[in-house]
């Protein structure tokens, strides 16, 4: 019996297998987005948990001293009286024509760290660390890189390395960063002997800072793997619509089946087992072929995710996917459990079927219209409770409950508010068709609202994020325009190439700008100081969001500081407040400037407070504006004339082409996401519609008895899907410039420290409409062809048929 | 003589940064030729006080103080403090640039209890060295310091556990282990440079978890330095340094190799006069082992020596003296009972 009612069930497919196709994409849809998302996440976050654990430290308290390095002797003191610390010196510099991230440390102070401790098993290793000209250990690109660049310590590969970083001795990094005698900060071990002075009576001019629960780009990055896995549970719920919508379908045409199987003697409880069996295998087969499909999409995106996190945060990412065991269970264990939830109504609904009743659709109606009521009154709320939590809850978190309370609440209001306009409609249009029509639609609409709901979200999303991007581009090149003020940027090998380059250079350019940069810990975190000198193109062109009277003359003056939106904004740095930068070294806010694209704090002050305020400031960088000579020739002379490599000079065009290829790569995967919600969407409205379709007939039949053609009907369905898709996209609209709103002036501040201005664009909604409107034309196309085609023989069953 | 240290400093290149690696080959370590580094020569005389500091073109070098120490109510003590000098290249430099490693060890032993702790520092900083006029040792902290002549010294050292702060001075003269200094450790000549003074007397305060404690008590300070290491085959040691009641002293080890043991040593008369064991003339044989940190290790021991009329039985005052430090080994205070009676040190390596 059982193996009869299994061919039956099977047979069903076996007759539909548009339907089983439908469901089994919905499923790896849904599974893919996610999986992928999650995939994306994952690899990312073990990138971070790589950067730290590499350091080993971030949860060990530290000692710094403010806006300075500490001495070494001031370590060796702290040691002989008895206290265990671990010293680090870390920076940023050029080796060859890659600049890099130096990280020093005492591998015999330090606490076991991953990429040393691979050396232990090479007794040869810590000798050439620690003596005999030094090791430096670099991921395998960069190792790479730098073999072949003379004059560098022995290079090593190692893939425990963060990418862009060079670990290696403190001996060798102070020769690397020119910094003899310094130290950054001293980690505090966890075992220290009894019996010791405290620290803030030995040393109280340093600075204990507790250790981090968590490291620092794990929060800088929250926001973006928020938004990414926003995406991802969007894509999953657009992906179940499809599900929900075929197995709705599935039960509703295999109910007389049912029907004949549990007359036969099949027990329901059976019956409702086998049923239960088979969603859960297809759920494991729709699940397998989405973790394909996110494995595949993960890989593609996850190159330019990993540009976006080191472009935007200066968090590091390798580009590599690894496969990992978690992520596969996880993901099938999210298609059972969504399939599972999208046919619970189903398997419900059918195991408590009387056994010879009938379906109704009206009755199924009727219960959407109490619900409908309830529905509008939960949206209201769940905008609300997001507006509540924007106030409530500071930063990222609130921002993002606003987001989804907003988004839910919408979806939530869409049918109760296209029920109203239907409604209102209705009275509006004379004649019987035309009423006919809306009523027709009204009475659909509880069918098609989740798949309408589902439109709403993937337009909503794409208008709001195409919104920000578009925005931030704008504003970004326009940025670029002014930031980059001179003709032509040139790297120096080392101080005394760049000086003889700027005594080369002085007799033939219009302005040399030497571009001199030290780190200071400034409010707490790594700081970039920049010297400038006085030059018209800052004075003309500097993207000064803020200032105050005769800033540039203050700055160049050595008596205030400039320092950008990032800095402003975490450490309340507006004009009139003062910037300590050092002990000893506190100048007043001139003026903050936008600096999109750097994760971390920045201040230009003028050379001769730099230097006077910083040690070993390298001096070999420099902006060349060219005045009348062609840049390209002074780039060809320059390399003749010093021998540089092509990578240490470019151009202006050059710079700007780059960094908007580092934009554009950023928002690459925003933008593949967006595509692939609408696609499912429109899935979704197909889905929906061939559902209703067999529910449709009796109500059809009647119209078509009355005269209309079956082509006028069909006709019509086709304008009763667009006119729907129109009117969600209509809605959609507001929605997606709220959410830009929220995304420019709350997220952006939150997560990147600056805000944007907004702008329109009216042609992208209008091409966006259109793609909503192909998409409900394309899936009502489908029944409408049925319909077109339908014996008039159905048609007038559906009355034989007619208790 | 200690001959752990050629292995612990020498893998200390290979062990500090990771977990132990106490399994790693001694055999291959032992193989490597000591390049660029000066070796000890039999007849060179060893001068004072220069050669109390730090020798940077030998390999490896060490000062090793090791005391037996009674409580005001009779209960016994151990304490250690160990300074090893590890070069990772030969000669000196300034700064972090130097290739001199620094390793201390310091431990304190009950009966009952083993505390100790371990550190580590780069040398031409200034976290750890030694000098001379006057003397001093340090690394951290912990500190050995003194006169020239290393007669009256006081010694500092202190873990998350315990702390001791002694005074030493000597009662009699530094003694020339070997010929005149110059120690062999193998059948394949294997030496290094050698001397010890054996006749300290101690007072001072050690520290325990359950408060401070007045003691008293006799210590050993070795010195030692060399660039040789081990023979191939050898593969560990246990090594013995015992003051009997009478005055006389004996410092003697075994090191343990597939082509047999290879035994040898010092008889310290009373009045400080030595006398070097010849090959082979001391017998060490384990009469009872136990498990300390998870290694089998000989807790007592039968020692005899024909020669100077010596047969002894060795036991450990508390079995569990494990040192856990990066390259571990087993170090404690011991009894001596026989046809002489006594106190010492008993160092054991190369127990898995």
């Amino acid at each position: 019996m059982r193996r009869a009612a299994l061919q039956a069930l099977w047979s069903h497919w076996r007759r539909h297998p548009l339907q089983l196709a439908t469901l089994l994409a919905g499923l790896a849809l849904a599974t893919a987005l996610w999986s992928a998302v999650q995939a994306i996440n994952a690899e990312a976050r073990a990138s971070y948990a790589r950067a730290t654990a590499q350091l080993g430290v971030a949860a060990l308290d530290r000692l710094e001293a403010p806006g300075g390095p500490v001495p070494l002797a001031r370590y060796v003191a702290l040691r002989r009286a008895g206290w265990q610390l671990s010293p680090i010196l870390e920076g940023r510099a050029t080796l060859g024509d890659q600049r890099l991230r130096i990280v020093g440390l005492d591998p015999l102070s330090h606490p076991p760290m991953p990429a040393v401790q691979t050396l232990a098993s090479d007794p040869e290793a810590l000798p050439q660390m620690i003596a005999q000209g030094g090791l430096m250990l670099a991921p395998p690109d960069l190792a790479a890189a730098l073999r072949d660049t003379p004059g560098l310590p022995m290079v090593r590969a190692s893939a425990e390395v963060p990418p862009g970083m060079v670990l290696t001795d403190i001996g060798v990094a102070e020769r690397l960063l020119h910094r003899e005698g310094q130290i950054d900060r001293l980690l505090i071990l966890p075992d220290q002997p009894m019996g010791l002075q405290p620290l803030d009576r030995l040393a109280p001019d340093l600075h204990r800072l507790p250790g981090r629960e968590g490291a620092d780009t794990a929060r800088l990055t929250d926001s973006f793997h928020l938004n990414l896995t926003a995406f991802g549970l969007l894509s999953f719920a657009v992906g179940l619509f499809i599900v929900h919508g075929t197995v709705g379908l599935a039960f509703e045409q295999r109910r007389a089946m049912i029907r004949t199987l549990r007359a036969l003697g099949l027990p329901m409880r059976s019956l409702t087992a086998l049923m239960l069996a088979e969603l859960v295998a297809l759920a494991l087969i729709g699940g397998g072929i989405g973790l394909v499909l996110g494995y595949l999409v993960a890989a593609a995106l996850l190159p330019d995710v990993a540009a976006t996190l080191r472009g935007l945060y200066g968090a590091p990412v390798a580009g590599g996917l690894s496969l990992r065991p978690v992520w596969v269970l996880g993901g099938l264990g999210m298609a059972i459990a969504g399939t599972l939830a999208t046919g619970a109504g189903s398997l419900w609904r059918g195991a408590h079927m009387p056994i010879l009743a009938a379906p109704g659709l009206q009755a199924w109606a009727e219960r959407a219209h109490r619900a409908a009521r309830l529905q509008a009154l939960a949206g209201v709320g769940l905008i609300a409770a997001g507006l509540l939590a924007l106030w409530l809850i500071p930063g990222l978190i609130g921002g993002f409950a606003l987001l989804a309370g907003l988004m839910l609440g919408a979806a939530l209001l869409l049918p109760p508010v296209l029920g109203l306009i239907l409604t209102l409609g209705r009275r509006l249009v004379g004649g019987v068709v035309g009423e006919w029509l809306w009523a027709d639609m009204r009475a659909q609409l509880p069918g098609i609202s989740l798949a309408l709901m589902a439109l709403l979200l993937a337009l909503a999303t794409n208008i709001g994020v195409g919104t920000m991007v578009k925005s931030f581009r704008l504003t970004f090149v326009g940025w670029l325009d002014q930031r980059l003020v001179a003709d032509l940027y040139v790297t120096a090998r080392d101080d005394a190439q760049g000086a003889e380059i700027a005594r080369w250079l002085a007799p033939r350019v219009a302005a040399v700008l030497p571009l001199r940069e030290a780190e200071f810990q400034i409010a707490g975190a790594p700081a970039e100081v920049y010297g400038v000198v006085d030059d018209v193109s800052y004075r003309d062109h500097w993207p000064l969001i803020r200032h105050s009277a005769a800033g540039w003359d203050r700055v160049l003056t050595g008596q205030a500081a400039f320092v950008n939106e990032q800095l402003a904004r975490r450490a309340g740095l507006w004009p009139g407040a003062e910037v300590r930068i050092a002990p000893g070294w506190a100048l007043p806010v001139a003026g903050v400037y936008s600096d999109y694209g750097n994760p971390s704090g920045q201040v230009i002050v003028s050379i001769p407070a730099l230097l006077a305020h910083a040690r070993a400031v390298p001096n070999r960088r420099f902006g060349i504006r060219a005045g009348a000579l062609p840049v390209a020739d002074l780039m060809r002379d320059l390399q003749t004339q010093f021998d540089l490599p092509a990578a240490a000079l470019i151009d202006n065009a050059g710079l700007k082409a780059r960094s908007l290829a580092v934009f554009d790569k950023t928002f690459v995967v925003t933008g593949a996401l967006n595509l692939l919600t609408l696609g499912v969407a429109g899935f979704a409205i197909l889905t929906s519609l061939l559902t209703l379709w067999s529910l449709r007939l009796p109500q059809i039949a009647p119209v078509w008895a009355l005269g209309l053609t079956r082509a006028d009907l069909a006709r019509l369905e086709i304008g009763r899907s667009l006119a729907l898709a129109l009117l969600t996209a209509l809605l959609a609209l507001p929605l997606g410039l709220a959410l830009a709103w929220v995304l420019l002036k709350v997220i952006n501040v939150q997560a990147f420290g600056w805000e944007l201005p907004m702008s329109l664009f009216p042609l992208d909604w209008l091409r966006l409409l259109a793609l909503a409107l192909l998409a409900a034309g394309l899936a009502a196309a489908l029944p409408a062809r049925r319909l077109y085609r339908l014996p008039p023989s159905d048609l007038l069953k559906v009355f034989a048929n007619a208790r | 003589m200690r001959v752990r240290l050629l292995l612990a400093l020498l893998s200390l290149v290979s062990t500090l940064i990771a977990a132990p690696l106490r399994a790693q080959g001694y055999a291959g370590l032992g193989s490597t030729a000591a390049q660029g580094f000066a070796t000890p020569e039999r007849g060179v005389p060893l001068v004072f006080p220069r050669d109390h500091g730090p020798h940077p073109d030998y390999r490896i070098e060490w000062w090793y103080l090791t005391a037996n120490l009674t409580g005001p109510d009779g209960t016994p003590y151990g304490i250690q403090w160990t300074l090893f000098r590890s070069a990772l290249a030969p000669g000196e430099a300034r700064g972090w640039q130097s290739p001199q490693i620094w390793m201390g060890h310091a431990a304190a032993t009950s009966a009952t209890d083993h505390h100790f702790a371990e550190r580590l520092a780069r040398g031409g900083i200034g976290t750890a060295g030694v000098k001379t006029a006057p003397f001093e040792a340090w690394i951290d902290d912990w500190r050995m310091a003194g006169d020239d002549g290393l007669s009256n010294l006081t010694l500092t050292a202190r873990g998350a556990e315990f702390a001791y702060d002694l005074r030493l001075s000597a009662l009699g003269p530094i003694v020339l282990q070997g010929d005149r200094g110059y120690s062999v450790k193998s059948a394949d000549g294997q030496a290094s440079y050698y001397y010890s003074q054996p006749h300290y007397r101690i007072e001072g305060t050690l520290t325990l978890p359950s408060g401070p404690v007045t003691v008293t008590g006799q210590g050993w300070l070795d010195r030692e330095w060399s660039s040789q290491p081990l023979a191939a085959d050898q593969s560990g040691w246990d090594w013995f340094s015992l003051s009997f009641d009478d005055g006389a002293r004996l410092m003697g080890f075994r090191l343990r190799g597939t082509r047999g043991d290879f035994t040898s040593g010092t008889w310290i008369a009373a009045d400080g006069t030595a006398t070097p064991l010849s090959p082979g003339a001391l017998r060490a044989e384990p009469l009872e082992w136990r498990t300390a940190s998870g290694h089998r290790v000989p807790v007592r021991w039968r020692l005899t020596l024909a020669d100077h009329d010596l047969d002894v039985t060795i036991a450990a005052l508390n079995p569990s003296a494990w040192m856990g430090t990066r390259f571990s080994y087993w170090e404690g205070p011991v009894t001596v009972s026989g046809n002489r009676n006594g106190r010492g040190y008993l160092e054991m390596t190369g127990y898995d």
